[in-house]
């Protein structure tokens, strides 16, 4: 099972906090993770476009071809804005 | 020590804290401290009213990186981050950050790096009442390239 949880813009676009969704080998990196979300729905592609989009696995921030692995827990959110 | 909370800060308690923590030894004679409050105007636009939002866990682990990071750079006693979430109205405190050397300079710069760090790195996300509605506070450029001064040759 992954956890994928939202913030900001991004949460508010697709209306959820968070969803739950089977691990399977096919999902081989946060690339394939963020396409798979994005065949949701319109507001998923809106909210999950990669240009204004920083994501996190384990809550450490990195980057797209990061390899997934079962029990991961993986952030979505835009570009941040505290201070 | 860093502090993620919805409640105001009080800025004497934490210059206390800061000076007479056992981490921050009686030669560290310099203090330089950061306070960030609500402006009541951004782009151009009036402000009524702010709401921050953060990553609970993410945010307070990304904060001890950026101690630790500043910790290995420059020689300063232990670091304070109050960082408030939640409702805010203009002039509210929002940020507070703390910094204790032997000396001025090392402090100065700690506490500048601390500051443009939490900016690009930490998980919280504004959002403004104006007079248009609410509306997420966008990511600047500027605050990427006073970040970038940092970055070691």
């Amino acid at each position: 099972m992954l956890t994928i949880v939202f913030f900001a813009q991004t949460r508010e676009i697709i209306d959820q906090g968070s969803v739950n969704i089977e691990f399977t080998t096919q999902l081989k990196d946060l690339e394939t993770l963020r396409l798979l979300l994005i065949s949701k729905g319109d507001n998923w592609d809106l909210a999950l476009q990669r240009d204004k989009l920083l994501v996190a696995v384990n809550q450490q921030m990195t980057g797209w071809d990061t390899e997934l692995k079962d029990g991961d827990e993986v952030a979505f959110f835009p570009p941040v804005t505290g201070g | 020590m860093i502090k993620v909370q919805q409640n105001d800060f009080d800025i004497a308690k934490l210059y206390q804290q800061l000076t007479d923590n056992q981490l921050n030894p009686n030669g560290y004679g310099a203090i330089v401290t950061f306070v960030g409050k609500v402006r009541d105007f951004n782009q151009q636009q009036h402000v009524s009213a702010m709401a921050l939002e953060h990553y609970p866990g993410m945010t307070e682990k990304s904060l001890q990186q950026i101690i630790e990071q500043a910790k290995a750079r420059w020689p300063i006693g232990e670091p304070i981050i109050i960082h408030r979430v939640g409702e805010l109205q203009p002039g509210d405190q929002i940020v507070y950050i703390g910094v204790t050397s032997a000396h001025r300079k090392a402090a100065f710069e700690a506490c500048e790096f601390l500051i443009d760090y939490l900016k690009i790195k930490a998980p919280f996300w504004k959002k403004e009442q104006t007079d248009t509605g609410y509306q997420w506070v966008d990511a600047r450029d500027l605050d990427q390239h006073a970040a970038s001064k940092w970055i070691e040759q």
